[in-house]
């Protein structure tokens, strides 16, 4: 299989995780959307990696990994600060932090 | 001459301005608790400054070479700034602080009598010392810095003087009036003594007076106008003589200490020290002569017109401190008869005006002498001292006046010339008016029908005229013997000359008494005083003042001097401060303002952005991603 049909992919599912994030409100959901972005990155990483043979790709494939699950470790815990504050988990509502 | 280092009991000179200084320090810093006996601390002061001076002066007799020099300390040393403060005590300063704690002392006893009423006598007190401390330093300062101290010093106790009843308008005004024409002088001096600097690199009087010919004629003018400039301010001459007659607001001793006898005097001591630069720059001599001579008639003329008794003797001091700036400007040929009017001036006219004030003690403050008339049955005293003050300064002889106005007069005489004809004119001019004028204030005050009410009328006014208290009388004839002798015996076998030469040099002719321009001037003396016989006794005084013609209405504008200093420079002064305030509102406010608008209206739109919604972040960011990558295949490609 050639690389086009991973990279192919790999677009769809990050237009679906960015879309996801601009649209949607509930936190969770944005959280589950970036994700899937993250995901995208990595399949593109990995996808490269095999087509010219090194394992550069793979290596950084595991950061990104490490990194999304620090990220959601600290995400989802203001999330429930937020939602134990205001009883609602849609990021419409956290919106004091403005002009 | 040379100036030695001082030893013996002139160690000791600085004691001279310790104890007023430390008297006006008791007086003022002490505040009500000295009420009881300050008046006696602020007399004992001078008097004790005035025994000091009485042994120094006999000390400087004994000796050869009369110029003593006391270090006193370093003055700031900056640098290549170094001021050696220190005191001079020379035949001139000697002089000067003879006159200023003699004539001084006699006042400040007077003042006891005359502020007996004042519930501030007190203050009054601590002010006069204040002042007698600064003029001292003034006049004893052995440097341009020293002497400029004490030159804002005897400014500072003349504005609080002349405003010490600052509940009257008037006063209030009269002292800021004062104050702020002699900043005008004051700053012509500060400019002179920074040129000193520049050009000389000290302000000392021996260093300036040596490095003066090194400095070429320009610099000497330059200084020499700029001392003019001084001394106009200070000694109210023209262009900055409106200050005088208003300063008449303050208590009459401070008119007759300061105003009459001692601080106006200061520009001609200013010019009189400065001689070596004078000799440099006959420009600046010109100069100074001028201001003399129009001076001199100027306030002889205001003299005239004025009803006030006190700003007829103000006219008249103007112009008599004309005659002695005339001769200070006349070189050799007139220091030493300026100095010598000056002294006499000091005792005849602190004279007179203590006279005037005792009158006003007695006359319940009228100072109108349309309201006087036939006083010299109630003040005997007073009549014989105020009569004796002037026969001195019309010149009569044996009188003080004639010896030392003749003496200037011939000095403007031999000058030759020109220039020398027209200033012996105005001179002689001048001493006819004086007598015109003076004979006007003596028909009208002493002789003639009471024009005042009340005493043994008992009307409105509550005038019953009395013969002062003898602390005023006592000064009032120990001033009135010096202004009968002090002219003879100073210009007499030429004491004055030898005394001083030394210091002004001597004048290069020596003449007898009544030569020819003295006769004129006594022949005109007379003439003056008929005519004001001739309208002030022959025919009663009206109390109320008649319109009077044009020449009369403008005398007794002071010449206009108000409205002029009023039109030229306050008019135009308020148009550029109005002007000033509107560009910098509209202007450079307007700037900085539109300024501001413009970053905080572009910055409340700007901020707009910050929604605080996740998803316009998040858009934000998506926009960025996506231009940056447009961005890069834009580079490479």
């Amino acid at each position: 299989m050639s690389p086009i049909h991973y990279v192919t992919l790999s677009v769809f599912l990050f237009v679906i995780g960015a879309v996801g994030v601009l649209i949607r409100r509930n936190a969770i959901i944005m959280f589950m959307c970036i994700e899937l972005m993250l995901n995208a990155c990595n399949l593109a990483f990995v996808a490269f990696a095999s087509m010219h043979g090194n394992l550069n790709g793979q290596v950084i494939a595991f950061f990104v990994m490490v990194v999304a699950a620090a990220e959601v470790v600290v995400g989802l815990a203001i999330l429930m600060a937020i939602f134990r504050a205001r009883r609602s988990a849609s990021v419409d509502d956290a919106n004091l932090l403005k002009y | 001459m040379t100036t030695l280092g001082a030893t013996g009991v002139l160690r000791e000179m600085w004691l001279l301005i310790a104890f007023p200084l430390f008297g006006a320090a008791v007086l003022l810093l002490g505040g009500r608790r000295t009420d009881k006996w300050g008046h006696l601390l602020g007399v004992l002061m001078p008097i004790a400054s005035f025994v000091y001076a009485v042994i120094a002066f006999f000390t400087l007799l004994g000796e050869t070479d009369r110029s003593r020099d006391l270090h006193m300390f370093t003055y700031i040393p900056v640098g290549g700034f170094q001021v050696n403060m220190g005191m001079l005590l020379d035949p001139l300063s000697i002089s000067f602080t003879l006159l200023i704690t003699g004539v001084g002392s006699l006042i400040h006893i007077y003042s006891i009598g005359y502020m007996s009423h004042d519930s501030d006598r007190r203050r009054f007190f601590g002010y006069l010392n204040l002042f007698v401390a600064a003029m001292l330093l003034l006049v004893l300062a052995d440097n341009y810095l020293g002497l400029y101290i004490g030159w804002e010093g005897v400014g500072l106790a003349s504005y609080l003087l002349i405003g010490f009843w600052q509940y009257k308008n008037s006063a209030a005004v009269a002292a800021k009036k004062a104050f702020i024409a002699n900043r005008v002088g004051d700053a012509g001096l500060s400019i002179a003594i920074m040129l000193m600097f520049t050009a000389f690199g000290t302000v000392s009087f021996t260093g300036v007076f040596g490095a003066a010919k090194s400095g070429g004629s320009g610099v000497a003018t330059a200084l020499g106008l700029l001392l003019l400039l001084g001394a106009c301010g200070k000694s109210a001459q023209v262009p900055l003589q409106s200050w005088l007659l208003d300063a008449m607001e303050g208590p009459t001793p401070v008119s007759a200490l300061i105003h009459a006898a001692t601080m106006v005097t200061a520009g001609v001591y200013l010019l009189v020290r400065s001689n070596p630069i004078l000799a440099l720059s006959p420009t600046a001599r010109l100069g100074i002569t001028v201001v003399g001579a129009v001076t001199l008639l100027f306030g002889a003329l205001i003299g005239c017109a004025k009803d006030d008794i006190k700003k007829a003797l103000a006219g008249s001091t103007m112009s008599q401190i004309g005659y002695m700036i005339l001769a200070a400007g006349l070189g050799p040929a007139g220091y030493v008869f300026a100095i010598a009017h000056l002294i006499a001036h000091g005792f005849f006219k602190a004279g007179l005006f203590l006279g005037a004030g005792s009158v006003m003690h007695g006359m319940d403050d009228e100072v109108n002498m349309r309201r006087y008339g036939g006083l010299r049955k109630f003040l005997p005293i007073t009549y014989v001292t105020f009569g004796l003050g002037y026969l001195a300064i019309i010149g009569v002889p044996p009188f003080s006046g004639f010896f030392t106005k003749d003496g200037i007069i011939e000095a403007a005489w031999d000058k030759g010339g020109t220039s020398g004809a027209i200033l012996a004119t105005c001179a002689i001019l001048g001493a006819a008016i004086t007598s015109f004028y003076m004979t006007r204030v003596m028909l009208m005050t002493w002789f003639g029908t009471k024009r005042w009410t009340g005493g043994t009328g008992g009307a409105d006014k509550s005038a019953h005229p009395h013969e002062s208290p003898s602390t005023m009388t006592v000064p009032m004839i120990l001033l009135a013997i010096g202004s009968v002798f002090g002219g003879g015996f100073l210009i007499v076998n030429q004491r004055f000359e030898k005394f001083l030469g030394p210091v002004t040099g001597v004048p290069p002719t020596s003449h007898g008494f009544f030569s020819v321009p003295g006769i004129i001037a006594l022949v005109l003396v007379v003439g003056g005083f008929g005519l004001a016989w001739f309208m002030y006794a022959r025919v009663p005084v009206p109390s109320e003042a008649p319109a009077g013609s044009f020449p009369v209405v403008a005398a007794r504008k002071d010449l206009y001097g108000d409205a002029i200093n009023e039109s030229v420079l306050m008019r135009p002064g308020q148009w550029l401060t109005r002007l000033s305030v509107y560009f910098d509102n509209q202007g450079i406010d307007g700037l900085v303002r539109s300024i501001a608008a413009m970053i905080g209206g572009s910055s409340g739109r700007l901020r707009k952005l910050q929604t605080g919604y996740v998803r316009s972040y998040a858009l934000y960011m998506l926009f960025g991603g996506v231009a940056m990558v447009a961005l890069l295949l834009a580079v490479r490609l």
